[in-house]
């Protein structure tokens, strides 16, 4: 009796086998033609642009609702305003850990993608040796610094923007307690953490700001643990700079919200407006989102490429004056119009220069000291 | 016309490269015990294992009440009224007996629930029956060896078995306890029971069956009935030559002493004294046998002598140098041989092969190894040669010593040990469940070793063992020598009462048969 | 005996063929090309010479990995440490890769060793443990994991840098690196370490096979108490047998080190070469060749899968889930032995 069954199991896989080999036989003229050498293609058919882009991510991957998505965002408007799709004229490689970084971006650039983009500070290295190697192409390295001549770095002043997140969420506790939960303890980072307690205290001194790291960009359940921990300890704003990671901090306002719809919890987004990300019922514990628009450089240093200016060996800064950083104030319940004319007014400050917003944890305690 | 419960008839079953069983036919009549006799590896398992389910028969047919039928798996067996006592209990420790009895059967309330205490009842009805007296409440865990056997019979007979198979079922017991096997295997058959009883014990045979099929290297080799047959028969039969039961031996001369022990104590990793205070000493050429009921601390004095348990207080000396409490391996070095209870356990590495089990406390040693790598030809040289030497059967030198028969496992040790030519030979139970070919063969390397002039303690429960092999007996209780005979003077009646703790001194005996 | 070998070879590929089969119909459901997926699967591995080059190279640690683990095994100990191990190592071989200024003859021997000695010294805390309290080595190497990981981070964070992620990059005196092997790999990261990873296979199978050491730990793994009869230390071999199984875990964190990076960088989670390196090991049913064989069938999946969205858009996810079906049908290959006994005796 078993064997018969198993001698049926082995010939079903195996008549299976013979079938899909047919199909895949079949199917295999329509896809080829829209699917293979998509660097080629692109030259060839598309007129509009002889240029095709490409990104590398990091592990947060294209849908981390953070800024790999956002830069992925700004290659499909790019795309989409140059009649190109994904695959045939620009696309991305996601990479699952470290390891991935080198071969998706030499990939690429065998693929003979004009500009390649990485994203995040952790393709620094990669993206540096590939620019060496590989002089016949185009790089942008967003969020960190590349010295090459065919490549540009992208850099944002999240501090100012994180200013302007302090300053919103200070005027809006009631607690006096502020939580800021970063990804990785570094650099790029600390400017959030740095603008974040700077924009607060300089609303209200007595403003406490519980500091945290996940260590991690794209885990989730850390961000939820500690966003747990820190409304349970009366904090009830938290400002995450942490991508994927900072889904968890969502999550967990969330389902603090489902359970006591009346407590004034909120989460500052970051890198995309993250108001959708804060829906629950009919109620949003988004504050606002520090918006790091880098489909904004993506695209424009596309354009660039395109315009052939490509502004190789240079380091491009996008601030609030190049409306590369800006402050969400897609939820009006919250933002209220008192809470957007403070914010309003010390973006004046920052932008007149009155004000320089500290950067570093050291430059944060000069400027506390002098407040 | 006879009725027979089981017919087995010209039964063949083949294993790649060998035939197990080669035309066997085994008739079992209605209330009968009927023995299955064979030396090990004779292919006694395997047909019991055919008329289980367990394999299926390239030819032959079964039988059952005369119907033939086809056994594809236990559960077949089962519903046929086959059940088996099997040689290693399948038990689950730390369950009761009824728990364990019901395992895979369980009676169920209509809610679905496990009704035990129907189960229970059940249980003690057919305990009383038969005469199992067995705790249903009991845990495994607690019971002895012997009790636990219970429990697998009355795991059979719960699940309404006619016809029960007992497995080698007295390898594990003690003389007491086989008694009392015995005695429950006829009111078995008493109460309309019949049961195929696998053996080499040829005693047990005539004491308990009414028939016997015996098997030799596969091939049937005749049924006899007991009442017209005796030992020698029944040996030369299994064997396939005269057998010598009474081992031979000549006077002993014991010289200079080899091992001496003072006052030795021994807990257990319970903490719990084991040795109390032992004295013993054993000369150059002569055999010591200690004699004694398992558990009365011969295991910890053995495993005291050898290293692998530290004592507390007390004296060992080999050779007038003190070894207490030395690792296992100086103690080897400094010339003690050792056979262990268990073969399994600590006698061999059982996924080596047999070649790498020979040099298993030598292969550090020159010629074996030289600066730590291994000289492969050097050990399998000399793995080949005690193979020759101790005839130990095995298709080769490169077999896992899991794949040899418990016999020749046991003869592989043996000449590992004797061969690194110690000045002290401990065997304890070095026959255990072995059939009399290799006893016979094991009795007399151990007197040739005695003759060359070294010490052997031997330690074994088997009393005609002990009385047969010994020059002299120490009996050990409760952690104590607390008697020393000569085997010529005694019997195994004195024995068993001294062992039993009874203060009586040979010579002052006077037990009658 | 021919019929032994027979199976040995038809079993795996049976297994691969199977794993393959069943990725098909994944791809096949979701609305893709399996025949293109796994052309690009292919390419991606051994497409040409640079895509070659990345697959040695992340078959590299793999290959330590795996002998970490398989080597343990052996002594009935399950190292799950390994991971910790790299981490350790990894963190030793940029350290002194960047600490001391040396010829290379001196220093790259030096960053190797230190790697080595940081990952027996991790592993020999759990074996320790283990030979003198009896505590079980899988709990205390899955913690020494976390403690190595979160020290490394402080260490690279606050020691080795000043509050960057990222060291600086070693010498070229401590560097694996080949700029001979990278020019012909069209600059694939393939470096010098493969030939440490094949040696130490080389040491593991001499060690196990040949050495009365691996003839203690084997006793000791497959019977502690015939072992301990025999006269065998069994605590002394416990640790011993983690330390070299650490010691490999370390040389794994070392190709990483001054071969792969030439860095070290916070990490924000297991690198997973000790994780993967238990399914290399059992893929390799814990010997070494068959080590080194599946640490190269997990580098190409692993680096071929890469190619699969690019090349056949076949989604990430996708990939990671056909791999490890792929892996799945091979580590079950058990199953197919089974079967194909089953076949054998119908046939009969």
């Amino acid at each position: 009796m078993k064997n018969r069954k198993f001698i049926l199991l082995f010939a079903l896989l195996l008549s299976l086998g013979i079938v899909l080999a047919a199909c895949g036989g079949g199917s295999d003229e329509e896809e080829t033609t829209d699917s293979t050498n998509s660097g080629d293609d692109a030259a060839t058919e598309e007129g509009s642009s002889d240029y095709s882009i490409a990104m590398v991510t990091d592990q947060g991957g294209v849908d981390d609702k953070s800024f790999n998505q956002s830069a992925w965002e700004g290659m499909q408007a790019w795309g989409e305003e140059h009649g190109l799709s994904k695959g045939n004229g620009f696309n991305y490689a996601q990479s699952g850990s470290k390891a991935d970084f080198m071969p998706n971006i030499t990939r690429l650039v065998r693929d003979e993608y004009s500009l390649i983009f990485g994203t995040g500070f952790l393709l620094q290295e990669d993206i540096q040796k590939a620019a060496e190697q590989f002089s016949d192409t185009k790089f942008a390295l967003v969020d960190a610094i590349v010295e090459a001549p065919n490549a540009v770095s992208v850099t944002f002043k999240e501090h100012e923007g994180s200013f302007l997140a302090g300053v919103a969420a200070a005027s809006k506790t009631t607690t006096n307690k502020l939580g800021f939960v970063g990804g990785i303890d570094s650099p790029l980072i600390n400017k959030f953490e740095a603008g974040f307690i700077a924009g607060a205290k300089s609303v209200n001194s007595e403003i406490e700001v519980d500091v945290q790291y996940a260590e991690t960009f794209d885990d989730p359940s850390k961000g939820k643990l500690i966003a747990s921990n820190m409304y349970s300890n009366d904090i009830d704003i938290i400002f995450h700079a942490s991508g994927g990671t900072g889904n968890g901090v969502f999550n967990q306002a969330k389902d603090i919200k489902q359970n006591d719809p009346e407590r004034e919890i909120w989460v500052i987004g970051v890198d995309r407006d993250q108001h959708e990300d804060g829906e629950i019922n009919d109620q949003n514990v988004t504050l606002t989102s520090m918006i790091k628009r880098v489909d904004v450089a993506v695209q424009e240093v596309a354009n660039m490429l395109a315009n052939d200016q490509f502004p190789g060996g240079e380091i491009l800064e996008f601030g609030i004056e190049e409306e590369g950083i800006a402050i969400a104030e897609t939820n009006t319940e919250a933002m209220t119009e008192e809470i957007v004319n403070t914010v309003n007014e010390w973006q004046e400050k920052i932008l007149n220069g009155e004000i320089e917003v500290p950067k570093t944890r050291e430059e944060l305690e000069t400027f506390e000291s002098s407040l | 016309m006879v009725e027979y419960v089981i017919e087995m008839l010209n039964i063949r079953k083949e294993f790649p490269g060998i035939v197990a069983n080669d035309n066997i036919t085994v008739q079992l009549k209605k209330g009968e015990i009927h023995a299955l006799l064979g030396e090990n590896g004779a292919g006694k398992s395997t047909l019991m294992n055919v008329l289980f389910g367990l394999y299926q028969p390239e030819q032959g047919e079964i039988r059952v009440k005369g119907k033939k039928v086809n056994i594809t798996n236990p559960n077949i067996a089962n519903e046929l009224g086959i059940g088996m006592v099997h040689q290693h209990f399948m038990l689950v420790e730390p369950f009761t007996v009824t728990q364990n009895i019901v395992l895979g059967s369980e009676p169920t309330k209509k809610s679905g629930v496990i009704d035990i205490d129907r189960a229970r009842k059940n249980i003690k009805e057919i305990s009383d029956r038969y005469g199992l007296k067995v705790d249903p409440d009991a845990k495994i865990s607690d019971i002895s060896v012997g009790m636990q056997q219970r429990v697998e019979i009355l795991k059979t007979l719960y699940r309404g078995a006619e016809v029960l198979i007992f497995d080698e079922p007295t390898a594990v017991l003690t003389p007491q306890e086989i008694n009392e096997l015995m005695d429950i295997m006829r009111s078995l058959v008493k109460e309309g029971k019949s049961i195929i009883l696998i053996t080499h014990k040829l005693k047990e045979i005539m004491e308990v069956c009414d028939s016997c099929t015996v098997i030799r290297k596969g091939k049937g080799i005749g049924t006899v009935d007991t009442f017209n047959t005796n030992v020698n028969e029944l040996a030369s039969l299994m064997v396939g030559r005269e057998v010598n039961f009474n081992t031979v031996k000549t006077e002993s001369h014991p010289k200079e002493t080899v091992l001496k022990i003072e006052n030795l104590v021994v807990k257990d990793s319970r903490k719990v004294d084991l040795v109390k205070g032992l004295n013993l000493e054993i000369h150059a050429g002569e055999i010591v046998g200690i004699a004694g009921v398992d558990g009365n601390g011969q295991s910890e004095l053995i495993e005291a002598i050898t290293g692998l348990t530290k004592s507390v207080s007390g004296k060992i000396e080999l050779n007038n140098k003190n070894i207490m409490n030395k690792s296992p391996r100086k103690v080897t070095e400094s010339g003690i041989g050792h056979i262990p209870q268990d073969r399994h356990r600590f006698g061999l590495v059982l996924d080596y092969s047999i070649g790498e089990n020979m040099v298993l406390q030598t292969y550090y040693k020159k010629p074996y190894s030289k600066a730590k790598v291994l000289n492969y030809k050097e050990i399998l040289n000399k793995a080949e040669k005690l193979i020759q030497e101790y005839d130990v059967r095995t298709p080769s030198v490169h077999t896992p010593a899991r794949a040899l028969s418990g016999g020749n496992q046991q003869k592989a040790i043996i000449g590992r040990e004797v061969d690194r030519s110690p000045d002290l030979l401990i065997a304890a139970q070095p026959t255990r469940g072995l059939d009399v070919g290799a006893i016979e063969f094991i009795h007399k390397k151990l007197i040739e070793e005695r003759d060359k002039g070294k010490a052997i303690l031997l330690v074994s429960f088997e009393l005609d063992e002990i009385i047969n092999v010994s020059d002299r007996i120490a009996v050990m209780f409760d952690g104590k020598i607390v008697a020393e005979v000569k085997p010529e003077e005694t019997n195994e009646q004195e024995l068993g009462l001294l062992m039993a703790g009874s203060k009586v001194k040979a010579g002052e005996s006077n037990v009658t048969e | 005996m021919s019929q032994n070998k027979l199976f040995t070879v038809l079993v795996p590929i049976i297994s691969v063929f199977l794993g393959l089969l069943a990725g098909a119909i994944i791809m096949l459901v979701s609305g893709f090309n399996p025949i293109e997926g796994y052309t690009a699967l292919w390419n991606g591995a051994f497409g040409d010479s640079y895509t070659l080059g990345e697959t040695i190279r992340r078959s590299t640690p793999y290959i330590l990995t795996g002998l970490s683990i398989a080597f343990a095994f052996r002594t009935g100990l399950f190292n799950i440490g390994a991971e910790g191990q790299v981490i350790v190592g990894w963190l030793a071989a940029v350290w002194v890769g960047l600490a001391i200024d040396a010829p290379m003859y001196i220093h790259l021997p030096l960053a190797i060793i230190a790697a080595g000695i940081a990952g027996a010294l991790w592993a020999f805390i759990p074996g320790i443990l283990k030979a003198k309290l009896g505590v079980h080595e899988v709990i205390v190497t899955i913690m020494m994991n976390y403690i190595a990981l979160f020290v490394t981070n402080d260490i690279i964070r606050n020691v080795l840098t000043d509050r960057q992620t990222t060291t600086e990059a070693i010498p070229a005196s401590a560097s694996l690196a080949s700029d001979w092997l990278q020019s012909i790999t069209l600059y694939s990261r393939v470096h010098y370490g493969i030939l440490i990873a094949l040696f130490a296979a080389v040491i593991m199978w001499f060690i196990i096979q040949r050495t009365t050491i691996g003839y203690e730990l084997k006793s000791v793994g497959y019977n502690e108490h015939a072992s301990r009869y025999a006269g065998m230390n069994v605590s002394k071999n416990i640790v011993l047998s983690m330390v070299i199984a650490g010691t490999f875990a370390g040389l794994a964190g070392a190709m990483e080190g001054l071969g792969t990076y030439g860095t070290i960088s916070v990490m924000s989670g297991f690198p997973n070469m000790g994780f993967d390196g238990i399914a290399v090991a059992l893929l390799g049913a814990n010997t070494a060749l068959g080590v080194v064989l599946a640490a190269f069938l997990f580098g190409a999946l692993k680096e071929g899968a890469g190619e699969m969205p690019t090349g056949a858009g076949v989604p990430t996810e996708l990939v990671d889930i056909i791999i490890a079906l792929i892996i799945f049908f091979v580590a079950s290959s058990y199953i197919i032995r089974w079967i194909l006994l089953r076949f054998k005796k119908e046939g009969k």
